[in-house]
């Protein structure tokens, strides 16, 4: 455990001293600020619309801006985590500090989880500005809190989902932009699966739908937490970080 | 301390390290000899448990490599060819992160990081970050690095590579300020490096081991202690009346004409194994009514016998390279 925490502390440490955790919070601030500006001015336009035809439409904050922004956050984060994780163990493997790593008294898997667990943090402190913006929300509106509660546990899921994924790549590779783009591109395909249910309801079809990452978040940013979705991203993050211990050892019998 | 007994690693298609044994004793510092590509790093990098062997085992401190890594690694210092630096870091961050790494107690982590900074002589920029330090204070905070949990096994590979004169003499004394405390091995393809710091030597030459002796002994290693001399007779003919005299001078074992050129006769004359008396010689030579033009001694350097034995090493393999 306290193997974990020094490695998590000193990506911490990279992440916050070099930098790459300022330029993605300020563009991911940009992003959330936008769509929260935009979210909410619609709200507002619809809201009057409906008092000027004086027929009034059932209107929910919660789903017309705070799942809204939610759902485009999730795309967003699909670029981003890329861009966190891509580092992880290519830079290493490029400064040769992989052998500092391997010689040292700690074993592959807390160096994996404790590398992950940095990234997750850091990408956690993303979602935090998108919390600033919120509580605009709460303190200008009444918003239901728990929708926007299971929403940050999906987006939080989400991330580390992606983020795991991301590790594995980057334990493959010297090369970060070989890593981050790999990392798009999986990204987007997980994205991409849940367009599968335009062509009808087959079985081939559900499993498609069940293996994209972003299907599994609508139920979260409505308030709905299901089994499903959380195993569904427990075991992806399960099956990243094996995958990634498992291709640290393998490095020992290739290099 | 270590102990090493026919290890081979065999990457896929190149045998890099071929059958080797050897063992270190505590408290010895042992220099590991061989040209570019001879297999010291690899070796250097099975004992720190970072590549498994593909054959034959190796132990640490009682403790295997491959079947108690983690109990190796706590015992072991390791300073790669490039130092393992984060440069982002400052040399405090770093070094603090180092220790909590290794396993230092938390509460003497602090200590333990004034300590080698001290020893290693890289206050004045522990506050500096990494990425703007010179190589010779990267390579004082590799080492730093390395002993910072004051492990019983420093393992320096090419520690003295990429630095101008004035950092490769620090650096060794350093390293040998160090011998006290800690087992070492280092690797090196420099000769004065060895002589200048090593008790013991290792010569490896493609995967081989060729030799593993004191420094000492292998210099005089199957080296003939020998004499040169140079004598004028004034008279026609003076070689033969000389090589008889110089091998009735007690002590001498051959006498070997090397050249004669207009009236200087060259001799190589050898000895018994403490070295052939000169002093005899001279007054042989003297006494004969010659001229003594020029008496030296030739033993060996370190040098010579490395080239031969790793020229000899170059040989064989050829051969049986040949043979296969």
């Amino acid at each position: 455990m306290r193997n974990i925490w020094t490695i998590c502390r000193r990506e911490m440490y990279a992440y916050f001293v070099s930098p790459i955790a300022w330029v993605l919070m300020t563009i991911f601030a940009l992003f959330c600020g936008f769509f929260a500006w935009f979210a909410s001015a619609e709200f507002l336009l619809e809201s009057q619309r409906a008092m000027m035809s004086g027929q009034s439409f059932p209107m929910n904050i919660n789903e017309q801006v705070i799942a809204w922004i939610f759902s485009n956050i999730a795309i967003v984060a699909l670029l981003v985590v890329p861009l966190i994780s891509m580092r992880l163990f290519a830079e290493e493997k490029r400064q040769g500090t992989i052998e500092l790593l391997a010689t040292s008294p700690v074993r592959d898997y807390q160096i994996v989880i404790g590398k992950w667990l940095a990234a997750f943090l850091m990408f956690a402190s993303l979602l935090l500005i998108l919390a600033i913006d919120y509580s605009f929300l709460f303190a200008y509106g009444n918003p239901d809190w728990k929708p926007v509660a299971t929403g940050f546990l999906g987006a939080l899921l989400q991330g580390g989902c992606l983020l795991a994924l991301g590790t594995f790549l980057s334990a493959l590779t010297k090369n970060q932009i070989v890593a981050g783009a790999i990392g798009f591109g999986l990204g987007l395909l997980l994205w991409l699966l849940s367009w599968a249910t335009a062509f009808g309801n087959s079985p081939t079809v559900q499993v498609l739908n069940y293996l994209s990452i972003v299907s599994h978040l609508d139920s979260f940013s409505r308030g709905v937490i299901d089994s499903k979705d959380i195993v569904y991203y427990l075991s992806m993050i399960f099956l990243g970080l094996f995958l990634t211990t498992r291709s640290l050892e393998s490095l020992r019998w290739r290099a | 301390m270590i102990q090493v007994e026919h290890l081979s690693k065999r990457y896929a298609r190149h045998l890099a390290v071929n059958d080797i044994s050897f063992s270190v004793e505590k408290g010895d510092i042992v220099g590991f000899l061989g040209p570019n590509g001879a297999g010291k790093t690899t070796t250097m990098r099975v004992l720190t448990c970072f590549l498994p062997p593909s054959d034959g085992k190796a132990t640490v401190a009682g403790f295997d490599v491959f079947e108690q890594p983690l109990e190796v690694k706590k015992r072991i210092g390791y300073l790669p060819e490039t130092p393992p630096l984060y440069p982002e870091m400052d040399v405090q961050d770093y070094l603090t992160f180092i220790a909590r790494l290794k396993n230092v107690p938390a509460r003497d982590i602090k200590g333990r990081v004034e300590h080698v900074i001290e020893r290693c002589a890289v206050a004045d920029v522990k506050t500096r970050l990494i990425s703007k330090l010179s190589r010779g204070y990267r390579q004082r905070v590799g080492l730093a690095q390395a002993i910072i949990h004051n492990p019983d096994v420093l393992i320096l590979d090419e520690p003295t590579s990429g630095l101008d004169p004035k950092q490769i003499t620090e650096t060794r004394d350093l390293i040998k300020s160090l011998s006290g405390e800690h087992t070492i091995i280092l690797s090196t393809h420099i000769l004065p490096e060895v002589e200048a710091i090593c008790r013991k030597v290792i010569i490896i030459v493609r995967g081989k081991l060729i030799a593993t002796d004191s420094v000492e002994r292998l210099k005089s290693r199957g080296v003939q202690q020998s004499v040169q001399v140079q004598v004028s007779t004034g008279m026609q003919d003076g070689a033969g009346m000389v090589r008889e005299r110089l091998a009735q001078v007690p002590g001498v074992r051959t006498v070997t004409e090397k050249s004669t050129s207009d009236d200087k006769l060259t001799f190589e004359v050898e000895g018994l194994s403490d070295g052939a008396p000169r002093a005899d010689i001279a007054r042989a030579v003297v006494q004969s009514g010659w001229n003594l033009l020029e008496l030296k001694s030739t033993t060996q350097s370190l040098e010579e016998v490395y080239l031969q034995l790793t020229g000899a090493g170059l040989t064989a393999e050829t051969a049986t390279g040949g043979a296969q």
